[in-house]
């Protein structure tokens, strides 16, 4: 695999899991999250921008962040699954963000030191905002877990539901040897010590064994990508070559 | 005669003819009225009805844009309006706050908002049809609210004109923003163009009407002006928006839906037609076109999150018992 194509994995990690936050603006449990879950999908987002531009210069075809967002459908999108799980509730919704930030957080540490510099300037910025995510998530998890009887039910239904999308996020491409992005095999350890450190402060039990569930980075997705795609890209594919 | 609670303050205030009228003379000072200070119940009342329904119309003004964030149709914008509609709940929980220094609780407010007793903005009761309208809102309703808003910065009760302050700038951005994104649709294709005329012909009368009724008809606006709430009148701020935005709709090449639009060479203002107003009252009594998805929408919101409410106390309760018995 090419670094172009790496980075779009990563790019489309970063798009549908801003996307999906995007989708509770202004239907939050409360206020304070109607400001927070926005946060997060920013920082996701705007990370995502920034993949794409670099993914299309390398590329070397003309293609833009907006192309590659918008014009791609659900086969060729390279997310994992994890990601494109809908919201379904706010332990489903705050268990997704932190697996992926957990992952996230040791892996643009590492990316600091990549050889390529768009790539080491997008990791020193997005270091700090995972750092957050995982915190404030976090925080959810253990006030959730912890909270009431109905709140421990469903985040221990949250965990059943999408521990087994957590194995695809360290399955390799092919360019981590090369120096522009770190292995993601590599972070399982720390990913793991996070997760469990904070799955003990929720009173929630660890599973050792739930069968893995495989797909996105080859473009097998689950049948919500193509409804969020659908709704995501409604607006830019009737109106091609127009400016906004 | 008529006695008032304040949050904080263990004396009641007799509303005395002297108290009243050293009251108006810091009010006359230009002094500002901060939480702990005796004040008129009426003026607290009067504030605490403004302050929620400005904060309300912040909250149930997420909606009709966030309608648009996930088929934004750039990354760009995307984002843009993300933050934007982030902005507006920041304003509310602002305004909120500023709203309890008054001595009623966020709690309070949202049951009123949610039962329909308390009021917010009518305008949000308009459905956003298309892309556009996000640019319409800016740069109208955006930009009718920072009319009614700047005043606001120089309001007589502290906590509220330091919080317009803010919010103030954050709507000036937020209003340049529309601006620009009505620019790029009338500079784009013929069907770019079309949504954006669209969108100013059905935005445009709901603005106008965003300033109320005709001062002659205006039910609380001369206390409101003594007690320097208010610091202009309805009709005043009405024709400044208008004269401010016609040459912006004229720079678009977008034509506004008014065909008894006049300039006033005399004094140099653009002049509207006559005003529907059988419209506004119908909207402002709950018969907007979405006024009852609004309100169900926040309802929804607000009970499908109660689990979660719920469970933070729970956590919280859990911790501090932990801890005492810790120590």
């Amino acid at each position: 695999m090419a670094l172009p194509d790496a980075l779009l994995e990563l790019a489309d990690d970063h798009l549908v899991l801003g996307h999906r936050l995007s989708e509770w603006c202004g239907h939050a449990p409360m206020l304070e999250e109607d400001l927070a879950m926005p946060n997060m999908a920013l920082d996701l987002i705007g990370t995502a921008r920034s993949l794409y531009t670099r993914a299309g210069e390398l590329e070397g075809k003309g293609r833009t962040e907006d192309d590659l967002a918008y014009f791609r459908g659900e086969r060729d999108y390279r997310n994992i699954l994890l990601v494109e799980r809908p919201n379904n509730d706010f332990a489903q919704t705050m268990l997704r963000q932190l697996y992926f930030a957990a992952f996230m957080e040791p892996y643009w540490q590492a990316a600091l030191d990549s050889t390529d510099d768009v790539v080491r300037g997008v990791a020193g910025k997005a270091v700090k905002e995972v750092a957050y995510h995982i915190r404030h998530a976090g925080e959810w998890v253990i006030r959730l877990g912890d909270g009431t009887e109905e709140s421990a039910e469903r985040m221990q239904e949250a965990v059943l539901d999408l521990h087994p999308y957590t194995g695809e996020l360290f399955d390799e491409g092919s360019v981590e040897g090369e120096g522009a992005l770190p292995s993601r095999a590599a972070m399982h350890g720390a990913w793991e010590a996070t997760m469990k450190d904070i799955f003990a402060q929720a009173l929630l039990d660890w599973p050792e064994e739930l069968g893995q569930m495989r797909g996105g980075r080859t473009g097998q997705h689950g049948e919500q990508l193509g409804h969020m795609l659908a709704e995501m890209q409604s607006l830019a594919r009737a109106h091609p070559g127009a400016v906004w | 005669m008529y006695s008032q609670g304040l949050i904080g303050a263990d004396s009641r205030t007799e509303e005395t003819p002297e108290f009243l009228e050293a009251f108006q003379k810091r009010i006359d000072a230009e002094e500002k009225i901060e939480p702990n200070d005796p004040m008129p119940e009426g003026y607290r009342k009067t504030l605490v009805r403004q302050i929620g329904q400005h904060a309300h119309s912040e909250i149930v003004g997420m909606l009709p844009e966030g309608n648009w964030i996930t088929r934004a149709p750039s990354l760009r914008r995307k984002a843009a309006l993300l933050a934007k509609v982030q902005d507006e709940g920041g304003h509310g929980l602002y305004l909120y706050c500023a709203a309890e220094t008054l001595g009623v609780t966020r709690k309070q407010m949202t049951e009123e908002l949610l039962s329909g007793k308390a009021k917010y903005s009518s305008i949000f009761n308009y459905p956003t049809l298309t892309w556009a309208d996000i640019g319409a809102i800016g740069w109208l309703v955006d930009g009718a609210a920072i009319m009614n808003q700047i005043p606001l910065c120089r309001c007589s009760y502290g906590p509220y004109a330091r919080a317009m302050i803010r919010v103030c700038k954050e709507e000036s951005f937020h209003q340049r923003q529309g601006y620009e994104l009505m620019m790029s649709l009338a500079q784009g294709t013929e069907e770019q163009k079309a949504m954006a005329q669209d969108a100013l012909n059905r935005w445009w009368w709901p603005s106008v009407m965003m300033f109320g009724p005709h001062d002659s008809e205006s039910q609380h606006s001369d206390q409101s002006m003594a007690w320097k709430i208010k610091r202009f009148s309805n009709d005043e701020l009405r024709q400044k928006f208008i004269t401010a935005t016609v040459p912006q709709a004229q720079y678009l090449g977008l034509s506004i839906p008014d065909p008894d639009l006049t300039f006033n060479e005399e004094t140099q203002m653009w002049e509207h037609g006559p005003i529907d107003w059988n419209e506004f009252w119908r909207v402002v009594k709950g018969q907007g076109p979405v006024s009852r998805d609004r309100v169900k929408a926040r309802k929804t919101a607000w009970n499908d999150g109660a689990w979660v409410r719920e469970a933070a106390l729970a956590h919280a309760e859990k911790r501090k018992t932990r801890k005492m018995a810790a120590e």
